[in-house]
């Protein structure tokens, strides 16, 4: 097909989609890529199609979603598609970063691709977060109000800035309208992200993969070979999709928020949604407002300090046992973490989530340099006795 | 990990043995295959392993792995046992028999202290009540009509695209009628609180003839153990026979918690027959297209998988 290699837009899909040589090695594992594009493209497809039926005002917000659920034809599957793959994008990207982390794909030349990465993984954040106010229930309007007060522990302007968000005194009508903005504008920004993402990957060396080696010796074109693998997981997850939606579509959410907004009420727990609590429970094991919203950007942030500190000479830890023993330890740390969220703010727990969350820091600063000198030395000795 | 370490010696004599013949050499994959087998006794040895550790923390969780409340259960609420709600498993739809039965609960006691706003007249038809029954229950109520030419209010018989009335004007109304206490809107209970049914049910079976020793009931509020706090300003509802079935089922305050309970799952889930039996047509499709897709991928892949890969080291002119 030559039109594929001499149209000016069809040859950037066939360098990336079509003859994009990929190293036949890949495993399963660098799937989650493809997954989290369709993940956007439902999330955007439904959006933009809740966006017809939403009312953004503290009046009708609650009553649109509601009207959505009832009286728009399949409303009800729109936006449990949307509030469910949600989830699942969080899930998949806490894999493709899992992933990332296993395989050394932070370190160069993919530092570009890991830092768009990371930005990517904070404008999710701040989507999902803006996308959990708009209908409105309890756990929109506390949950908002939560979070825009972190803004407050900015020395001298914090309440200024807080009440700049607000547009207002408290979390109110213009709060509702600009979030409802900024969540459907929010989605095409990410899309542009990834196109970065994808446009420092393929442009450096393309995919790492397992054996963390040169992928050159032995490379697959994308199509047929990686679109039928990608098409596997595709299926795999829609079904696992379909077994949320259409069965249990309310597990992963927060019954307090099918109750109306009430600014005279506080629920009795305020708790952000399933994957955000390993952030939540290290910005409260903090004392100090201010230092604890530090530490909890900076836990996302971390992760741009892998390239840096991780100073083994091999990629990816498929050759490392230490590291594999400190990664797992990493990831059951953040499980803990993200079981600590969810509690009330008490003993044990303060004292739990003080020691994960210096585990957690102490990961990427102390445990994966010190190991990666040590698996060097080792492997030098090794080297040197022959 | 052993295994693979435990390879390289002997594939390593493998390929000294076969240095001379270069063309016929085989894959390392193929060649190793016989050596990567462990003995069977280390097989069993980390089978018991395994099912030791996970054994001993299934144990542990058994034991100790109970969630830890750090309000007392008073705060809380008792917490509502499971009971096996036959509507909430997966291949199950609403009992439309018992919805019709937890409507005429609804009507008869819940009416007239609760709304039931986001449920209009018509949503009942094909459910469980016919058009002539529904549009005959609606015409019992009076609506507003629009503004006639005088700009006066008039009153009409109520039709099917009207909501169910409310029992009070608005909330201070609620409020006043009911000492204070604000009777919530029923259309979303079940999915508004946490236990869902459970807790529904828990709440209207679960007031004891009198409160426990020792339990502080402010005044005007009856003891509930489900309900967080334990002071509930609504008091028990449902006696033996305080709705006469038109179907005859003995209308005891169980039978009619777990009807009225169904009822409100319905209007607060009202798509979920519809959702469950579009989900078994999702699953059956994507199921099968995930199997093409493996068949697919396999067909794509075998000659990459089958394919032998031989190294010809550069031949050195001998001396």
């Amino acid at each position: 097909m030559r039109i594929f290699k001499n149209h000016p837009l069809l040859k950037i899909v066939n360098s990336y989609l079509v003859d994009s040589p990929q190293p036949a090695n890949l495993s399963y594992l660098w799937n989650f890529g493809s997954l989290l594009a369709v993940c956007l493209g439902i999330q955007i497809v439904t959006g933009v199609t809740l966006a017809m039926h939403y009312t953004p005002s503290i009046l009708e917000a609650f009553n649109s979603v509601e009207h959505i659920m009832r009286d728009v034809n399949n409303g009800w599957l729109v936006r449990y598609l949307h509030s469910n793959t949600a989830s699942a994008f969080f899930f998949l990207v806490y894999l493709h970063i899992g992933r990332g982390l296993y395989y050394g794909s932070y370190k160069s030349p993919r530092t570009l691709t890991w830092a768009i990465g990371t930005v990517i993984f904070i404008v999710m954040m701040a989507t999902a977060f803006l996308g959990y106010v708009l209908p409105y229930g309890q756990m929109s309007l506390w949950g908002a109000t939560v979070i825009t007060n972190l803004m407050s522990a900015i020395p001298w302007i914090g309440q200024d800035i807080v009440e700049f968000i607000w547009g207002g005194f408290s979390v109110n009508d213009a709060t509702l309208n600009r979030f409802f903005s900024l969540h459907f504008l929010l989605p095409f920004v990410l899309a542009a992200l990834v196109i970065m993402h994808l446009i420092a990957m393929h442009d450096t060396v393309g995919s790492g993969n397992p054996l963390g080696i040169s992928g050159n010796y032995d490379r697959l074109p994308f199509a047929p070979y990686f679109i039928f693998k990608d098409l596997v997981t595709i299926f795999i997850f829609f079904i696992v999709l379909s077994i949320f939606v259409f069965f249990m579509p309310n597990v992963l959410g927060d019954s307090e928020n099918y109750v109306v907004a009430n600014p005279m009420q506080t629920p009795p727990a305020i708790v952000p949604e399933w994957y955000l609590l390993p952030f939540y429970a290290i910005l409260r094991s903090i004392p100090n407002k201010l230092l604890g919203v530090i530490a909890m950007f900076s836990a996302i942030l971390a992760l741009l300090a892998m390239p840096i500190t991780d100073l083994s000479k091999l990629r990816g830890m498929q050759f490392r046992p230490l590291s594999k023993i400190a990664f797992y330890a990493f990831i059951a740390n953040f499980l803990i973490l993200m079981q600590l969220g969810a509690k009330h703010v008490e003993t044990p727990f303060i004292e739990f989530g003080q020691i994960s969350t210096v585990l957690y820091f102490a990961h990427f600063f102390v445990i994966v340099p010190v190991i990666s000198i040590i698996e060097n030395s080792l492997v030098e000795l090794a080297t040197k006795k022959q | 990990m052993l295994a693979r370490s435990a390879l390289r010696v002997p594939s390593r004599a493998i390929a000294r043995q076969s240095l001379g013949k270069t063309a016929t050499r085989a894959s390392s994959t193929a060649a190793g295959a016989e050596f990567a087998s462990s003995p069977f006794y280390l097989t069993i040895t980390a089978s018991l392993a395994t099912a030791a550790a996970a054994g001993s923390a299934a144990w542990y969780y058994h034991l100790y792995g109970q969630e830890a409340f750090a309000m007392t259960p008073a705060e809380e609420g008792l917490h509502p046992a499971q009971y096996p709600w036959v509507h909430e498993r997966f291949n199950k739809t609403f009992d439309h028999a018992a919805l019709r039965r937890g409507f005429q609960v609804y009507r008869e006691v819940c009416a007239s202290c609760h709304s039931l706003n986001r449920v209009p007249w018509r949503s009942f038809v094909g459910v469980m009540h016919t058009v002539d029954e529904m549009k005959a229950m609606a015409e019992e109520n009076e609506y507003d009509t629009e503004p006639n030419d005088e700009g006066e209010l008039e009153k009409r018989p109520g039709k099917l695209s009207d909501y169910i009335p409310a029992p009070y004007k608005n909330d201070e109304a609620a409020r006043a009628a009911n000492g204070g206490a604000l009777p919530p809107d029923l259309s979303l209970i079940i999915k508004g609180r946490h236990g869902g049914c459970n807790y529904v049910f828990s709440l209207l079976t679960g007031y004891p003839d009198e409160p426990p020793a020792g339990a502080n009931v402010a005044a005007g509020m009856n003891f509930n153990p489900y309900f967080p706090g334990t002071g509930i300003a609504m008091a028990r509802v449902l006696f033996d026979g305080v709705v006469e079935y038109e179907d005859g089922t003995p209308a005891t305050t169980s039978q009619m918690a777990k009807d009225v309970v169904e009822f409100l799952n319905w209007s607060a889930e009202p798509e979920m027959d519809d959702r469950k039996k579009m989900g078994v047509k999702a699953i059956t499709l994507l199921t099968g297209l995930f199997a093409i897709s493996v068949w697919v991928k396999r067909y794509k892949w075998s000659p990459i998988k089958s394919r032998k890969i031989v190294y010809s080291p550069p031949i050195r002119p001998r001396r």
